[in-house]
């Protein structure tokens, strides 16, 4: 579906979302005009579904990220729907994620620091509904962060 | 920077769509444009609103398999660190590297074409890597994102 141009366009514009499309255009080696074209193309398609605008917690005073690994216990009926429902009202969350593997499910949050953490473990953490285990990740430093596709 | 309401109104309108106008921003929070530019700018300069991030359908685009690892280093020490740092951000494939405290010292995210393909990035580029100890993979199912506490 896709060809060489695309991946291209593609390519640059994941490097750099936030560059003028005239800039983009050059960098793939297309008019103007055949990028505009070719990026709406695929945005109708659906390929591209966007452009999100990141947020940096720690910039809001959100200093503390975790990542909790989390095992269901699913012998309870529903336990994943359950689970990600009451999950999902749960403020300071950010991501949920559900795998195939040793983990059922892991949840990203961010809080203000080390005291806001424990309250939200006890009493929100800790209460979510058929959790079997739980391991913590504390965030340290973000490496690589792209998302980027190896198109 | 201590935002106000209609700061997270605005972030929360660019997480989902940061090509909305100024003028389309204006009108969802009352503002005239020059206050919802001054605002954006503002937010930029404090470090809160980074740069924006290409939201494109993997699967559409041939990558249908994302793997979370966990990977322990064997052996520890700031060397080994940094050679290990060195090598996993050049991996194409390898999306996110995170530095992590806990049972791994190290979280991926890994996307690839397929469970074949997966297996070739596992075995040729993250089994090799400068002091990768034991490695733990849970491939993804399902992934959402959530506002935050916006």
């Amino acid at each position: 579906m896709l060809d060489d141009t695309d991946r291209r366009i593609l390519r640059q514009t994941q490097a750099d979302p936030d560059a003028p499309h005239v800039t983009l255009a050059d960098r793939a080696g297309v008019t103007p005009a055949t990028f505009a074209r070719r990026l709406s193309a695929m945005e109708r398609a659906g390929v591209v579904q966007g452009r999100e605008a990141q947020i940096d917690w720690a910039a809001l005073g959100y200093t503390v990220e975790v990542s909790l690994r989390i095992t269901l216990d699913k012998t309870a009926p529903l336990a994943f729907e359950t689970f990600l429902n009451a999950a999902r009202q749960i403020p300071e969350v950010l991501e949920l994620q559900t795998f195939v593997g040793s983990v059922d499910a892991r949840i990203s949050l961010v809080a203000r620091d080390l005291a806001h953490y424990q309250v939200l473990y006890r009493d929100h953490i800790l209460r979510l509904p058929h959790i079997d285990d739980i391991e913590a990740l504390m965030h340290v430093a973000r490496i690589k962060d792209t998302q980027a596709l190896a198109l | 920077m201590t935002p106000d309401a209609t700061d997270l109104t605005l972030l929360c309108a660019l997480r989902v769509d940061a090509s909305r106008s100024t003028a389309d921003l204006a009108r969802e929070t009352g503002l005239s444009q020059p206050a919802v530019w001054r605002r954006i700018q503002a937010l930029r300069d404090a470090g809160v609103l980074k740069g924006s991030r290409l939201r494109l359908d993997r699967d559409k685009l041939g990558f249908g398999v994302t793997v979370f690892l966990g990977v322990k280093l064997a052996t520890k020490g700031r060397i080994s660190l940094e050679d290990f740092e060195r090598a996993v951000v050049a991996i194409p494939e390898v999306q996110t590297v995170e530095h992590v405290l806990g049972p791994y010292d190290y979280r991926l995210r890994v996307t690839a074409r397929d469970l074949a393909d997966f297996e070739r990035v596992l075995r040729r580029r993250i089994m090799s890597l400068p002091g990768a100890g034991q490695v733990e993979a849970n491939v993804l199912l399902s992934e959402e994102r959530l506002p935050g506490p916006l």
